[in-house]
C-alpha cells in the first residue's frame, strides 16, 4: 500500500511562527496549513483533516491544552505536539499527561524540530512528500560508470550485482585510485538503502581521537569546549551505507570500538549514557594488505572476520588494458557534457599512448588525464599531444629546474585550463581547497578579468 | 543570444576572515557562471543583535543587504562569521529570497571549533563553500532539492552540511541555467 501523505495543522497566535513554521514544514516536504486560533483551527477541522497538530499552548481565548481536549474528542487519533516557551514547560507536562505525543520547545532547534516530526509520521507510518519524490528521483544506479569488457571487469559487475541485493558487509580492495569509493556507491545505489544517505569516511585523513568522535559524535559537555551535542557519522548513516575508506589506517583501540558496533548495532556518543540505536551497512576498503597486517599485530583478526565476509578486489588498470579505450571513451563523453562541448574523439594514436602508459594511479589518472586533455584540446578530435601524459615520461621540461618552480607552473597551467574552477582544479591536482586556496596566495596568481562562461565552459 | 554575465556581490558583515572571502570569490565564479567582486562598502550587523538571544537577526540582515543592492541582474551575498536567528529556531546557517538579489550565509557554526573540535580549515571552506553556494543557489531561483548529493538539499545541521555534495544534482544544474522568474519566498 502506498503510504499517505502527513498532512500538519500549525495553531499559534503568532503570526511569525505560523509563516516560518509553515514555510519550513512545506519545504521539508509536507502537506501544512495554519489556523491564528483554535476557534480557526476547529473551524478547518469541520471540513479537512490533519494527521498532525503543532498547538501553541499559550493563545488567547481558548489555549493549547483545552484545543488539545477538544481536538481528541473529535478525532481521538489526533497526534498532537505541544509548543511551548521554557517558561511553560510545566504545562507542556500536563498536556503530555493528558495524551500529547510530545513537545518541543520555543525557539526550535531544526534537527530536533525535524527529528520530533519524524517519529510522529513514522508511527502513523506516513511519509512527507519528499520520501515520496526521493523514490520518484531515478536514481543513477552507477553501473553504467564501471566501464569495461574484460573478463576482471564483467566479474567486478556481477560481484555488485550480487552483493547489492543482500545487506552483508562488503571490503573493497585495490590500489590506490582503482575507483573504490565508485564500488561502494554502486552497491549503495543498488541496494534497498539507496533512498538513505551513503556516508563516507576517509580513515587514513583523521588522527584517532578525531576519527572517534567522528564516528560516535558526543553530547554537549563531554569535553572542554563541546557546547553543543554533535551527531557522529554512525548516526548519520542509520538507515543507509557508512562507507569506511583506508580502513587499514584506523588505530587499534577504534577497531575495538569499531567492532563494538558492529556486532551491538548500537553507540554511546562520546559522554553519553543513551544507547543509541543504529542500522547501517558497512563498506570498508584498503589498499594495503591487512593479512599482513593483522601477523604483524597491527589490525585485529576478528575485526577483519567481520569485515571481510564478501570481498571485492579491483584489479589495477595495467591488469586490463583492454579496457582502456572504452574507459577512456566513457569519461571523454562525461567531461565533454559536462564542459557543453560538442562531441569529441580520440584519435588512433591517442588511443595507443592511452592503451600503453603504466597509469599508476590506475583509473583515477585515466579520468584526470581525460579530464585536461578535454580542457586544453581545442578541436573535436583528441590528438596524442593533447594528453598530459608526457610529463609522466621523461620530463624534459624539468630538467634544471626547482621543485617550487614545477608546482608554481603546474598550478598556473591547471587554473587557466580550468577557467579558475576552483572545485575542479583541486580536485584535478589532488589537493584540497585551502591547499589550492594557499597556493594561489604563495604564487601570487591572480584571476584574469575575462568573462567566467568563456573560461570554464561549465555554464 | 548570449545574457549578460551576472555578477556576484561579496558583502562582509562584521568581523570577517578575509581568507574565506577571499576563497568564494575565487570559487563562486566557476559554480554560477558569474562574475564576482568584493564590495568596498562592508556592513555593520550591530542593528540586527538581539540582546536576550545573543544572536544576530538573519531577516533584518537580509533587509538591510536589499536596501544596499542597487537595480540590475546581480546577486548580493552577504558573508559573516556572527550567529544569525530567526525567531522560531535557535539559529539558521543563512536565509534568502527564491529568486531575489540577496543572500546571506554565516560561517560561526560551520568551525570545528564551535562544536568543540580541533580546527580544521579544508573542511570550513568546504562547508562554506557549501553554504554560500547553497543560499545564492535560492537567490538565482532554486528551491530545496530532496536529493543528498545535491548542494540545494536543507541542512538542519553541521553534520547534513557535512552529507550533501558541494555542488548541484544533476535536476538542479538545468533549473539554474534557465531559471524562470520565481514567487519570492524567504528560505534558510
Ligand atoms: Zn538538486
Ligand atoms: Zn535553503
Amino acid at each position: 500500500m502506498e503510504p499517505t501523505r502527513a498532512r500538519i495543522l500549525i495553531v499559534d497566535d503568532e503570526a511569525v511562527v505560523r509563516d516560518s513554521l509553515g514555510d519550513w514544514f512545506r519545504d521539508e516536504g509536507y502537506e501544512c496549513d495554519t489556523a491564528e486560533s483554535a476557534k480557526v483551527a476547529l473551524e478547518k477541522l469541520t471540513h479537512g483533516s490533519w494527521d498532525i497538530f503543532l498547538l501553541d499552548i499559550r493563545m488567547p481565548g481558548i489555549d493549547g491544552l483545552e484545543l488539545q481536549r477538544k481536538l481528541k474528542e473529535a478525532q481521538p487519533d489526533a497526534t498532537v505536539i505541544i509548543m511551548t516557551a521554557y517558561a511553560s514547560v510545566e504545562s507542556a507536562v500536563e498536556a503530555m499527561k493528558q495524551g500529547a505525543y510530545d513537545y518541543i520547545i520555543k525557539p526550535f532547534n531544526p534537527d530536533d524540530l525535524e527529528h520530533t516530526i519524524q517519529k510522529a509520521v513514522e508511527r502513523k507510518q506516513l511519509v512527507s512528500e519528499n520520501q515520496q519524490l526521493r523514490t520518484k528521483i531515478d536514481e543513477l544506479n552507477l553501473l553504467h560508470e564501471i566501464v569495461g569488457t574484460s573478463a576482471a571487469t564483467r566479474r567486478l559487475l556481477e560481484q555488485v550485482a550480487m552483493v547489492s541485493a543482500s545487506d552483508t558487509t562488503v571490503l573493497v580492495r585495490g590500489e590506490s585510485g582503482t575507483g573504490k569509493e565508485l564500488i561502494a556507491r554502486a552497491i549503495h545505489a543498488n541496494s534497498g538503502r539507496r533512498y538513505m544517505p551513503i556516508v563516507v569516511v576517509n580513515c587514513g585523513a583523521l588522527s584517532e581521537g578525531v576519527l572517534e568522535s567522528e564516528l560516535f559524535g558526543h553530547e554537549k559537555g563531554a569535553f572542554t569546549g563541546a557546547q553543543y551535542r554533535r551527531k557522529g557519522k554512525f548516526e548519520m548513516a542509520d538507515g543507509g551505507t557508512l562507507f569506511l575508506d583506508e580502513i587499514g589506517d584506523i588505530g587499534l583501540k577504534t577497531q575495538v570500538d569499531l567492532l563494538r558496533v558492529l556486532e551491538e548495532k548500537k553507540i554511546f556518543r562520546v559522554g553519553g549514557n543513551v544507547e543509541i540505536p543504529v542500522n547501517f551497512r558497512l563498506i570498508a576498503a584498503t589498499n594495503k594488505n591487512l593479512e599482513t597486517m593483522i601477523s604483524e599485530e597491527k589490525f585485529r583478526e576478528d575485526l577483519y572476520y567481520r569485515i571481510n565476509v564478501f570481498s571485492i578486489t579491483i584489479p589495477p588498470l595495467r591488469e586490463r588494458r583492454e579496457d582502456i579505450p572504452l574507459l577512456a571513451d566513457h569519461f571523454l563523453k562525461k567531461f565533454a557534457r559536462g564542459m557543453n562541448r560538442p562531441l569529441m574523439k580520440l584519435s588512433s594514436e591517442a588511443k595507443e599512448v592511452l592503451t600503453n602508459f603504466e597509469w599508476p594511479g590506475n583509473v583515477r589518472e585515466l579520468q584526470n588525464a581525460i579530464e585536461r586533455a578535454v580542457l586544453v584540446c581545442q578541436s573535436a578530435k583528441i590528438m596524442a599531444e593533447d594528453l598530459p601524459l608526457k610529463m609522466n615520461h621523461a620530463n624534459g621540461n624539468a630538467a634544471g629546474r626547482s621543485l617550487a618552480e614545477i608546482e608554481r607552473l603546474h598550478i598556473k597551467r591547471t587554473l587557466e585550463e580550468t577557467g579558475w574552477n576552483i572545485y575542479r582544479a583541486a580536485r584535478l591536482l589532488e589537493i584540497d581547497r585551502v591547499t589550492l586556496y594557499n597556493r594561489i596566495k604563495k604564487y601570487g596568481f591572480k584571476r584574469e578579468a575575462i568573462d567566467p562562461r568563456a573560461g570554464s565552459k561549465a555554464s | 543570444m548570449q545574457s549578460p554575465v551576472t555578477e556576484i556581490k561579496l558583502v562582509a558583515i562584521g568581523d570577517v576572515d578575509r581568507e574565506l572571502i577571499e576563497y568564494l570569490s575565487l570559487t563562486l565564479p566557476g559554480t554560477f557562471g558569474a562574475r564576482c567582486v568584493l564590495s568596498a562598502t562592508e556592513l555593520n550587523p550591530r542593528a540586527a543583535y538581539n540582546e536576550t538571544r545573543r544572536q544576530y537577526h538573519s531577516t533584518q540582515l537580509l533587509q538591510q543587504l536589499h536596501d544596499m543592492a542597487g537595480s540590475g541582474c546581480g546577486k548580493l551575498l552577504g558573508v559573516t562569521d556572527v550567529d544569525l536567528f530567526i525567531p522560531i529556531f535557535t539559529f539558521v546557517f543563512g536565509e534568502a529570497q527564491v529568486g531575489g538579489s540577496c543572500a546571506l550565509m554565516s560561517a560561526h557554526r560551520l568551525h570545528q571549533t564551535f562544536y568543540g573540535l580541533p580546527d580544521d580549515r579544508a573542511l570550513l571552506f568546504e562547508r562554506v563553500e557549501k553554504e554560500a553556494t547553497h543560499e545564492l543557489g535560492h537567490a538565482f531561483g532554486l528551491a530545496h532539492c530532496p536529493d543528498f548529493n545535491c548542494v540545494m538539499r536543507f541542512s538542519n545541521s553541521v553534520e547534513e552540511v557535512d552529507l550533501k555534495a558541494s555542488d548541484f544534482c544533476r535536476l538542479c544544474e538545468p533549473k539554474l541555467r534557465q531559471m524562470p522568474d520565481a514567487t519570492l519566498a524567504a528560505r534558510c
